[in-house]
Order: structure tokens, then sequence, then C-alpha cells
């Protein structure tokens, strides 16, 4: 059982969905970046995603866009990201990465995975990577203990979230909305739907992403998934520092706390 | 009606679009399943005696195909006296090699039921002709364009709007190909169910490298017959310009199974490749993951894109089409760099010696065709693909030159 399987169990023993927040390394610095994760981790993320800046992120909206680019400009390197992730462990915090696929290509897929389960890492989250593509990553994870935890879109047909999911480990993430990251006002019908649709092939927990910005969302997304995830919202509320990170976290950690209806 | 149905090729990808080890698919989940019909909808139309004639129509009725195979014998007297034919794609429609494609694509569109398409594009090239073909099917048209280009190519813009599409500038990151090219796919990846993304080059995620190289075959089948008709031979050598390579990999697979003929690809080599600014992701880069495929990329350490550079707004692309990739691994295909300054010489050649203004892309595919004549001696025969006519670069060429007072 890992790490992430247990929290899942507890979790789910509470009735609750986990709080999964996601803060990109070196933003707006590297060491506070390490502040604004360990401020997360103290208010009750129950985990933490660290994400690698990257210099072409297809995926996310302007928040992250803007704050990767902070982070590059900033002078973050790849070493940088071990080192984070490091800190993450050392408050006693649980952290996945993660990251576009050409930097753990790049840096050589095992030593990746060698390096980060060295760091504490518990695993990672690979926005353009499908498990198609993924046999050198699967191959790495089983090596070094590793979760692998792949997307599921409202677009996914049943055929693919079946592929998906028998590749998975963790947890499944969900991505509540077709679109890329950032905050909306309402997370979208077709979540509930996907979560469903999803556990129809698979016991692993389901985390839903995309959108998520308050304490409200958070409680409504807990009544139907395993796990809520907020990105944008936090990146915005990194910008303003640490005060600010651990007000929003500690909104969403009772939100996820709300009894489901 | 003649078998249109295409003959399964050596050359072709496998199921999931790999040449050896390039190609393949590496984008969110989101599009997995667009990518998916696209791929099935593309292999019904190849095989639709209805679809490959309504291709076949556009392109000799609308685009102008075939194109001409015109002989350039003062630019060759600068080139060893080796012989120098032009597949002057110059002269589609559009004025460059892009309209194959989007007419391709733009029907594809239709088949699938999409009413909006959107398109990236650098020096304007693409997304004029993309923007032509949906005012010509009547497709609402999105182009992507980074802003250093948009002012680059200002006279582009304005041909697009006047098609009636809306022109989007991008200002992310390095505000050029790369990054309308990102702008894009996010569009793509929220709107996916009304809308196709009518890439431009042969690259990104399968099934693009190999429909969009399909598309374009068709400028090395017409030159492959008409060098035969005017030399009785094969040529020595087949240049073309690479950026992301499509004009290339049209006229290469022409000539893929003449062993003898060599094949050639001109990277834009900018202020040289010590000054580190330029765009010969083939002779300078390593393999990696951009835009949905796995090929050559100019990265850092740390696996981040580097930014290109070229004079030429179509080349300054950090990656390239995979098949490029493999077809330089295995040896069939050689790639080489050319500076703006040999790429501008051959630009102002060509328009003196012959009275064809070229593309600032075409050039670099021109400059190693004098290279590689005077290797050659002057028994040698080269094919040289005109990707695209200059007009939209007399700016440039006006700055570079100093043709006129006051600029």
């Amino acid at each position: 059982m890992s790490r992430i399987d247990e929290l899942f169990a507890q979790t789910r023993g509470e009735g609750r969905g986990a709080l999964i927040g996601y803060l990109p390394a070196g933003y707006p610095t590297v060491a506070e970046s390490k502040d604004l994760l360990a401020a997360t981790v103290d208010a009750g993320a129950d985990l933490v995603e660290v994400g690698f800046p990257y210099s072409d992120p297809v995926m996310d909206g302007p928040t992250i866009q803007a704050a990767a680019d902070t982070a590059l400009r900033n002078g973050f390197r790849l070493k940088d990201l071990f080192e984070v992730v490091e800190s993450v462990a050392d408050r006693g915090g649980r952290a996945v990465v993660m990251t576009y696929w050409n930097p753990v290509f790049h840096y050589g897929v095992d030593a990746f995975a060698r390096d980060l389960a060295a760091a504490g890492g518990l695993g990672l989250i690979t926005p353009d990577l499908t498990p198609d593509e993924g046999s050198e990553w699967i191959a790495a994870s089983d090596a070094h203990g590793l979760d692998r935890i792949f997307l599921v879109a409202p677009s996914s047909s049943d055929e693919r979230i079946a592929l998906t999911t028998a590749a998975a480990s963790g947890f499944v993430y969900a991505t509540a909305v077709m679109g890329v990251t950032g905050a909306r006002d309402s997370v979208g019908a077709a979540a509930q739907g996907l979560v469903n649709r999803t556990r129809a092939h698979t016991d692993l927990p389901v985390g839903v992403g995309l959108g998520v910005r308050s304490g409200d969302q958070a409680a409504e997304v807990s009544s139907f998934a395993d796990g809520v995830i907020v990105g944008s919202a936090l990146v915005t509320k990194a910008g303003e520092g640490t005060d600010a990170v651990a007000s929003l976290t500690k909104e969403l950690a009772e939100g996820v706390r709300r009894p489901r209806a | 009606m003649a078998d249109t149905a295409p003959q399964p090729s050596p050359h072709d990808p496998d199921a999931r679009g790999h040449f050896g080890d390039y190609g393949g698919r590496f984008l969110p989940e989101a599009l997995m399943g667009a990518l998916d019909e696209l791929a099935a909808e593309y292999d019904k139309a190849q095989h639709d005696p209805e679809f490959t004639a309504e291709f076949q129509r556009l392109l000799s009725g609308y685009a102008g195909r075939p194109s001409l195979l015109t002989e350039a014998p003062r630019f060759a007297e600068h080139a060893g006296g080796a012989r120098i034919f032009l597949k002057r794609e110059d002269l589609n429609h559009t004025g460059s090699h892009k309209i194959n494609n989007v007419l391709g694509q733009a029907l594809l569109t239709k088949r699938m039921g999409k009413k909006r398409v959107i398109a990236e594009t650098g020096a304007g090239q693409h997304g004029v002709a993309t923007a032509t073909a949906c005012a010509l099917l009547d497709l609402d048209c999105v182009v992507y364009m980074g802003e250093v280009d948009t002012e680059r190519q200002a006279l582009n813009v304005a041909r697009m709007r006047l098609l009636g599409a809306e022109v989007v500038p991008v200002a992310t990151g390095s505000r050029t190909l790369k990054d309308a090219i990102n702008e894009a796919l996010r569009d793509w990846v929220t709107n996916v169910d009304t809308t196709h993304y009518l890439l431009g080059t042969a690259a990104g995620a399968h099934p693009f490298p190999v429909m969009v190289r399909n598309f374009h075959k068709v400028i090395g089948q017409e030159a492959r017959e008409q060098i035969l008709e005017r030399t009785g031979r094969l040529p020595d050598v087949v240049a073309a310009c690479v950026g992301g390579g499509s004009n290339a990999i049209g006229i290469f697979h022409g000539f893929l199974d003449d062993t003898d003929v060599r094949l050639v690809g001109l990277e834009p080599g900018g202020k040289g490749l010590e000054s580190g600014e330029h765009g010969a992701t083939l002779t300078q880069g390593t393999p990696g993951t951009l835009h949905g495929a796995l090929s050559y990329l100019l990265q850092d350490d740390d696996g981040q894109t580097i930014e290109a550079y070229s004079i030429s707004a179509g080349l300054d692309y950090p990656g390239v089409g995979p098949e490029h990739s493999h077809l330089k691994d295995v040896g069939r295909a050689e790639y080489r760099a050319v500076t703006d300054d040999e790429a501008m010489d051959a630009f102002q050649l060509l328009s003196k010696t012959e009275g064809i203004i070229p593309a600032v892309e075409s050039a670099h595919a021109l400059a190693g065709a004098l290279q590689l004549g005077r290797e050659l001696g002057p028994d040698g025969v080269i094919v040289v693909s005109l990707s695209g006519r200059g007009d939209k670069d007399v700016d440039t060429a006006a700055r570079y030159f100093n043709l006129v007072e006051g600029v």
C-alpha cells in the first residue's frame, strides 16, 4: 500500500474528500515556494502537487502560465524541483510532482523516478503523457515505488477510461471541464458524471480538478469525489503571500469536511 | 473512375503514429478522442473516391495544380554549372505549398460536421491559406499568431482579416510560432466538440504528421514526373527548406524510394550556429516532446524549449516533424543549416537572375542548392522546392538590403 493509498483509505474512512493543493516549485522563487508549500501543508492540504515550471504549458490557463514564467525568469532549474519536494516531505507533508513530459524524458525517465523517490516524492501527474506512450514511465514508477496519476476527461470514451485507470495508481485525476486550468465560478455538471463513469472501471480514488476555488465548491466536489484538487486559485493567493495561501487552504480544508448531503 | 485509394506504404508510421522512434501522441487525454476521430475520419476519407475526387478538383480547379517546374539557368551559373529546377509552389493560389494541406483538412472538417477551424501561423502563409479555405468552404476561422509575427507580417494579418478570419495576437512566451501553437492547443482542448485544429505542418500528434504529409505528397509526385520528362533522368539532389518540414516531406516523398537521389533539408542557421541564434532543430537539437510528438527539439539542459531564431518567420520553430527525425537517423535524408545572410544572398540572386522573388523560407533551399551545385559540378541536376513567393517578405528585404530611403 503506497502512502497515497493510505491517505485515501483514511479520508474515505472519515467520509470526506482529500484536499489536494497545487503550487509551482520556484514561484516566485525557490525559497518562497518552499514556504508557500509549507503553509498549505500546515493549513490542512492532505496532498500537495508540486508543479514543474515549463516553457510550453499547453494545458494551463493564464494564472499558472504566468507563475511558470516568473519561476523561470527567477532562475528555476530542474534540480530545484527535488529540493522543493524534499522540503514538503521534511515538513511532514505528502508530495507528488505535476509535470509536462519533456523535462522527465530529457532527464531520463528512470533517473527522474529514482531522484524523485529519493527526495520523498510519492508520484507523478503527467498532463501530456497518457498510458499509450507511458511504458517507460510505468516501468520506472514500478521500479522506484512511485504512483502514476493519469488523467481522464469528459471527452474520454469508456474504452479510454478503462485503459487509463488500468495503468494508473494512487488516484485518477478527473478534469472537471473541457479546457485549461483556471478558477471558475462553477465546476460543471460534467464532473460528477465523469467521476461516476470512472468508478465503473476502477476502485482507485478519483480526484476532481480544474476550476475549484472556494470552500463551497470544495464541499460540493467532496460530496461526489475522493479528492478535491485546487490549483490556480492557490497560485493566485501565492502571489499575495503565505498568509493568503494558508487562509484559502483552511477554507478549502473546512469545505471538504462539511457533512456530505 | 480510376482507383484512387492509397496504396499501403512502407513509409507509413505504425498504428499509433510512430516513424521509427519518433512521433506518437504526447497531448492531454482530453484531446485523445478528437485525435482518434480525426484519424478514423481521415482513414475513411482516403479510401472514399468522392473525397479524393473533390480534393483533386480543388487542387486543379482552385489551387492551380500542377505547379510548374521551371529551370533556372542564370541562377545556376552561380552553382558550379549544375542544372537547377524550381518546383514552383509559389505559383499556387495564396502563394505557397500550404494550400494543399488546408484544402484537404478543410474538406475533412466538413466531413466531421464541424463548423469552426482554428490554426496557428508563423509567417502568415498557413494562416492566409487556412482563411482562404474557410472562406471557400464556409467555415468559421480563428488564427493564432505570435505578436512578434503580427508585426513582422502585418500585411498577412490584413489578408486574413479580409478573408473573414479572426486573427488573435499571442503575447505569451516568445510571442512567435511555438506560442501560437500553444494557444491554439488551449483553444482546441476547450472547444474540441465544435472545432477542428487545422495544423499547418507535418508535425504534432498522430495523425497530423502522416495526414499533412500525404496532402503534400502531390508536390513530389509532380516534380518526379516533370524532371523525368525534362531531363530523362532523376535528379542528384532534391532540396527543400525545413521549419516544421511540410513542403520538404511532401517533395521528399516523391523520391524516397529512389535511393540514389539525395534528399537535403535546409534549416535556418540564423546568425550562425555558433551564435546560438538559429532554428536548426535537426542539426543542433536532441530528441524531446513538444506539441504532441517526439522529435528533434531545441532544448536546454532541463528540457525547457529554447526559442528559435530566423530572419524567416516561417522557419523559426524549435521543433520539427517526426518523420524528418526518422529520416535523419536512418540516413535517408541529410540536413544542413543556412544562415540568414546566405539565404538573403540567394533571395536577391534569384530575384535578379530569374525574375522570381522567393519567400525567405524558400531562399534557404536556394542557398543550399548553390552549395550543393558547386559540390556536384556541371553534371549535377538539382530540384529545389520553391515553397512560396516573396511578396510577404518585401519589407524584410527592403530593410535587409536598404532598398528604400529612410527605412
